[in-house]
């Protein structure tokens, strides 16, 4: 009797999961870890073109921005995303660093207004989406609060979670250091400017959404 | 702020509390930590407060029982009675640094050690 009951759940489960059509794909981390570079690798590979801008200077991404109908195949898989990067989450963010952007006292308060906001809307869009990419710099020390708070969003909503290692074409990039700080989640590294190892993420992907 | 302090308090509460102080230039050592969505509603509200003279905040919790940031050298004993521990009490062990980001710098966490990195003097002059 529990043998039936559990393979019906099990069937119900995967029915319902099959029946989802299009998955949201969300893009999150700290800023400047290269959300929009890879969710712009995605959208070349597969559309043919990009989906925002890119910049040194951090925040540029200040907006959620959304990609519709973005098919990714892997093997014989094909499956059908809506791709949703979100600005970078911070704990601060202080006028004064764009000044060091060759930016103007006006614009450099702008920027910060629009990031404030930027910040905001990620957090509150934690919940409109289905699985979740968190991108990490892993030139940068991975142990900080905003990817520990990030993370710890994402498990108390039982979003499936994957970590991407970025730049791990520069020399300082460590990713066993990354590993190491979230030895929970299947980490891989890419390089999303150079499309490093792109490939085995598509895989990765595919194997968390499965 | 010792866990009695606070763990009566509503979210709302604590998070006026944490702004509260970290606003009058002052680094919080808080017993206990906050839970996931505390933390997100904390960035959320520094956001919605940032000015001129407030640049957000720097925040980092540590569990000093267990140095190795999530990597578990416990014993299944230790670590069942830390779990009945802190289901029964609370999660005392831990502790909360927050600090204002004129103030703080950086706070710096790697698995065996904290550093709380200050600006040399107060970045921002009223």
């Amino acid at each position: 009797m529990i043998k039936k009951l559990k393979s019906f759940l099990n069937r119900f489960v995967n029915k319902l999961f099959r029946k989802k059509k299009t998955i949201k794909l969300g893009f999150y981390g700290p800023p400047n870890a290269g959300k929009t570079t890879l969710a712009n690798r995605i959208c070349l590979d597969w559309l043919g073109e990009e989906m925002g801008s890119v910049s040194k200077v951090p925040h540029e991404t200040r907006e959620i921005s959304v990609k519709e109908k973005v098919i990714i195949k892997s093997g014989d898989k094909e499956l059908d995303f809506n791709l949703i990067d979100t600005p970078g989450i911070a704990t601060k963010i202080d006028y004064e660093d764009f000044l060091r952007h060759k930016m103007s006292k006006t614009q450099a308060r702008k920027r910060a207004k629009e990031a404030t906001k930027g910040v905001i809307e990620s957090i509150r869009w934690l919940d409109n989406v289905d699985v979740v990419i968190v991108v990490l710099d892993a030139t940068e020390n991975p142990y900080s609060q905003v990817n520990i708070t990030i993370i710890g969003n994402l498990a108390a909503r039982d979003i499936p979670v994957m970590i991407v290692a970025n730049k791990i074409d520069l020399k300082r990039a460590n990713i066993k250091k990354i590993e190491a700080a979230f030895p929970q989640y299947p980490v891989i590294g890419v390089s999303a400017q150079k499309g490093k190892n792109i490939e085995n993420f598509y895989k990765e992907v595919f194997r968390l959404v499965n | 702020m010792p866990y009695r302090e606070h763990s009566n308090l509503t979210t709302d509460e604590k998070l006026k509390r944490i702004l509260r102080v970290t606003k009058q230039q002052k680094i919080l050592l808080m017993q206990g930590k906050l839970k996931p969505d505390e933390e997100a509603r904390l960035i959320e509200e520094t956001m919605g407060q940032i000015t001129k003279e407030f640049a957000g905040i720097s925040f980092c919790t540590i569990n000093p029982t267990n140095g190795n940031n999530g990597k578990n050298t416990e014993s299944f004993t230790t670590k069942l009675k830390n779990n009945i521990y802190n289901m029964t009490l609370g999660k005392r062990d831990f502790l909360t640094i927050i600090g204002p980001a004129t103030l703080v710098r950086e706070i710096r966490k790697n698995p065996t050690k904290i550093d709380l990195l200050l600006h040399q003097q107060s970045k921002r002059k009223k």
